[in-house]
């Protein structure tokens, strides 16, 4: 029996004791005062500027980045906060190169976009340790609102509810609040306790009660919701997994990425987290990537992203996949998953089929390749789970899957709101569940004013 | 290979970039380092009578910066020489005998009599000194005393003082002027007056560089107070080449030589204080701010440019521009100019149309067919170069001349090929019939 990185099998412990801090230590450590005073010297100031045409939440960078170069970053983080109150999670994790930093005139100039996402982090940070709140909550209304679903979408609706004095009551399936920001990211994007800190300053405006261990469908039913509140705002995101559909993915080794991510972020000890030593991960989005690069910092030797199509369709920016890169994750394209290989009902190897576009549309070329794999992830897409949704009631109208929402977030039915990924109109990004969260939120507003 | 040895006012010099009187040329260990560096020339550092002055122990500079920090403007409220006047003598002596290819000019403050004055002459000439440069300018402290620019402010105290030096000196005597007066020609012609083989311009510029907030006192604060200082640096540079230029066109003084100072940093700096009339250059906070070496590329910078265009020695390029300053009344009111936009260039920052919408003219689109696209609006577009100069991109907006013949979309008048100013403009009130 080998020790450390060569163990066979799904073993803990494969790192020496001091060498998990350094692994899953802050990606981008936060800019000094220097760094963000030179870094934000390098912002034009644009008219109707691309950045925040391409930001979901329609931050007003140029006026935050300005306030940071004169000395404000207080303003600054109220600029942001203003229009995205998780301001501070989203510098952190979004894919600022496929949004504002891709837009930004200096990527045209320079090809060198000034580092928006590191700067927000910057004035958010700065807000945040000082405990600077900047919205007063006025005197309740009287109004009283359920969120399901305290991730992005439901904190970013429950604050601005809360701005404008109704009472809010969140309620979480989970036994912590932050949603896919407590469960769902990468170690490395948000460290030190940063989700939950998040969490408490955003409900430290008031008004906001967050009952943990709370599901729908479970312990709550919509129809007891919109009978005891006065309006709903759903955001429970997405509960299912997608399987391999792979012969013998019932297999024990075979897991789900997301519960891997989710387990990694709750582990008090990584040292006693175990992963595979060949590990093999399907699909081509952020969550196989996190999965992935994880998998390699705990120690797995072999780490091989598999996707079905080409590069250019991955999910995952182009940032992503050389991060996996650069932290020796293999990926690989035009394989598809066909067969798990598996001894004593335990994975062994994952046999894939090589695939082809023809005329659009995909195909498998008959050709196979079997890669050794004593742990693989599955991390082909995630969907949304209604049934704890319906059945209490009239039923929600969906669409492709998931709740049909308006421009403004209103549901099917009267008095319910929803946002976040459990809506057709999301893109699955933490970004786009405040904006909807908050626009919903100002919906509501304005039918609870009637 | 251009030929960029210096000779001014007979004072020889291998390139024509020399250190201003200032900080770096207080001692023989700096004047050492900066001839080591490649520098044509010095003006040491002010001396003035024993006792020496006693500077201030508290901050003694301020700045203003620009983007990334970067130092645009300076200011002081630095002395003169702080050291005994033998122990400067001695130093110049032994630096002038070691290095005799380079200029070795000394800057000289006394109070306002002949006596003083005739003293100091003669015991600079002793250490063999090229020529001395009367420090008319310094605008702090000195000039509480009656001194620096409390007498260059008053052209008939340059007129004595300078006519004093002639009388009692055979060396060179360059007269340094301040810009703290509201015409620079009256000093410089009383200069030329005295008899003075050149003037130096420009000394430093009253000034507050910043106010501190938390304790509402100018900076550079001293305890608690401040003072204001000279203001120097990359930002005075077009202050100091306009007067500059107003000197080498005025034709009381043309053809007095000029000693250019004032913010430069670069060799292109040096080749337009030239292009204006200054013989030479002297450099004092590009060096505080880089160090010595920046004389490096200058020297480099002005020979590859001279070689390029074809001027063979620094008489090609002296004055080359001042035919070309003219008086507003007669510029001509035919060009005719429009802004033109690359779009290949263009990185779609949209400053150029938010400044025309705004401030100006209404004249650059921000959208076209619902697209961002910036683009000059012809019948709108004065010519005006804001939009070109708040372009980050350089070269992508440029000022594009109307041919002649062709109809101005603004004015709905044909470009005429002809010159025409206001003198003769028909608006004008006082215009001048051309004569039958």
């Amino acid at each position: 029996m080998t020790d450390g990185p060569f163990k066979e099998g799904i073993a803990a412990g494969r790192l020496a004791p001091q060498d998990y801090a350094g692994n899953f230590a802050d990606l981008h450590p936060p800019f000094d005062r220097h760094e963000a005073q030179v870094e934000a010297d390098r912002c034009y100031f644009c008219y109707d500027a691309p950045c925040v045409t391409a930001c979901p939440t329609a931050i007003d960078i140029p006026l935050f980045i300005r306030q940071i170069a004169t000395g404000n970053p207080m303003g600054s983080a109220r600029t942001i906060f203003d229009q995205n109150i998780l301001g501070g999670m989203c510098a952190r994790v979004c894919p600022t190169e496929t949004l504002c930093e891709e837009a930004c005139v200096r990527e045209a100039a320079e090809g060198k976009p000034v580092q928006i996402g590191r700067l927000q982090r910057y004035a958010t940070d700065t807000a945040m340790a000082a405990g600077r709140q900047f919205y007063d909550r006025p005197a309740s209304t009287g109004k009283r609102v359920a969120v399901v679903g305290a991730g992005p979408a439901g904190l970013a609706c429950a604050h601005r509810l809360a701005m404008y004095g109704h009472d809010v009551t969140v309620f979480e399936a989970r036994p912590k609040p932050g949603g896919l920001n407590e469960y769902g990211i990468a170690a490395y994007k948000t460290v030190d306790g940063f989700a939950q800190a998040e969490v408490d300053y955003v409900t430290a405006i008031g008004g906001i009660a967050i009952e943990n261990g709370k599901a729908l469908g479970r312990d709550l039913s919509l129809g007891e919701l919109t009978g005891g509140f006065d309006a709903v705002f759903l955001g429970m995101g997405l509960g299912g997994v997608n399987a391999l559909r792979a012969e013998g993915e019932e297999a024990a080794g075979v897991d789900d990425a997301v519960g891997f991510i989710a387990e990694l972020r709750q582990a008090s000890d990584l040292a006693a987290l175990p992963v595979g030593r060949r590990v093999v991960v399907i699909g081509g989005g952020m969550t196989a990537i996190d999965a992935a690069v994880q998998a390699k910092l705990l120690g797995a030797e072999e780490v091989t992203i598999c996707y079905r199509r080409g590069k250019e369709r991955m999910n995952a920016s182009d940032y992503e996949q050389d991060l996996a890169a650069a932290n020796g994750v293999t990926i690989r394209h035009w394989l598809q998953p066909r067969r798990v290989v598996a001894e004593d009902g335990t994975v062994r190897a994952i046999e894939l089929e090589y695939t082809r576009e023809e005329g659009g549309r995909l195909a498998g070329t008959g050709e196979t390749v079997t890669l050794a794999a004593d742990q693989v992830f599955k991390a082909i897409g995630q969907t949304f789970e209604p049934a704890g949704l319906n059945g209490s009631g009239p039923s929600i109208a969906m669409e492709g899957g998931r709740i049909r929402v308006d421009a403004e977030g209103r549901t099917s039915l009267d008095k319910v709101w929803a946002g976040g990924d459990c809506v057709a109109a999301g893109d699955d990004l933490t970004v786009t569940a405040v904006a909807q969260g908050r626009d919903a939120a100002e919906a509501m507003h304005r039918a609870l004013a009637r | 290979m251009a030929d960029i040895r210096n000779d001014f006012v007979g004072i020889k010099s291998p390139n024509p970039f020399w250190l201003a009187s200032a900080p770096p040329t207080d001692k023989e260990y700096n004047v050492v380092r900066a001839f080591k560096a490649g520098w044509g020339g010095v003006v040491w550092k002010t001396l003035g009578e024993d006792p020496p002055i006693v500077n201030v122990n508290g901050p003694r500079y301020g700045a203003i910066w620009g983007a990334d920090r970067r130092l645009l403007g300076f200011n002081n409220i630095e002395l003169i020489t702080d050291r005994k006047l033998q122990t400067n003598l001695q130093e110049i002596k032994a630096v002038k005998k070691a290095w005799p290819d380079r200029a070795v000019v000394v800057s000289l403050m006394v109070p306002c009599e002949e006596d003083n004055w005739k003293a100091i002459l003669r015991a600079v000439e002793e250490t063999e000194a090229d020529g001395v440069e009367l420090n008319f300018g310094c605008p702090h402290g000195m000039s509480e005393r009656g001194m620096g620019s409390a007498v260059g402010q008053v052209p008939e105290y340059i007129e004595m003082v300078t006519r004093w030096c002639k009388a009692n000196t055979r060396m060179p005597v360059i007269v340094k002027l301040t810009p703290n007066i509201t015409d620079v020609r009256y000093p410089a012609r009383a200069a030329k007056a005295g008899g003075a083989d050149a003037v130096s311009l420009i000394n430093t510029i009253n000034s507050i560089t910043g106010v501190n907030l938390d304790h509402f006192a100018p900076e550079p604060m001293i305890d608690g107070k401040g003072s204001h200082g000279g203001y120097c640096g990359p930002a005075v540079k077009p202050i100091a080449m306009n007067m500059v230029a107003e000197i080498a066109r005025d034709p009381e003084t043309a053809g007095l030589p000029i000693s250019g100072i004032g913010g430069i940093t670069t060799w292109r700096d040096a080749a337009e204080f030239m292009a204006l009339g200054a013989g030479n250059v002297q450099v004092c906070t590009a060096a505080m701010t880089y160090g010595f070496k920046i004389v490096e590329e200058m020297i480099a910078g002005l020979s590859e440019w001279m070689d390029a265009r074809g001027h063979a020695s620094l008489d090609a390029i002296v004055g080359r521009a001042v035919p070309n300053i003219s008086d507003w009344q007669h510029l001509n009111l035919n060009y005719v100019t429009k802004a033109r936009i690359d779009q290949e260039l263009c990185i779609k920052c949209g400053r150029c149309h938010i400044a025309c919408e705004d401030t100006s003219h209404q004249a650059i689109t921000s959208m076209v067919d619902g697209v961002r696209h910036f683009e000059v609006i012809d019948a709108e577009c004065v010519g005006c170069n804001l939009c070109v100069n708040v372009c980050p991109v350089e070269n992508c907006i440029t000022m594009e001349p109307l041919a002649a013949g062709v109809v101005d979309q603004r004015t709905g008048r044909t470009v005429e090929p002809t010159y025409a100013n206001w003198t003769t403009h028909p608006n004008n009130p006082a215009a001048r019939v051309a004569a039958e």
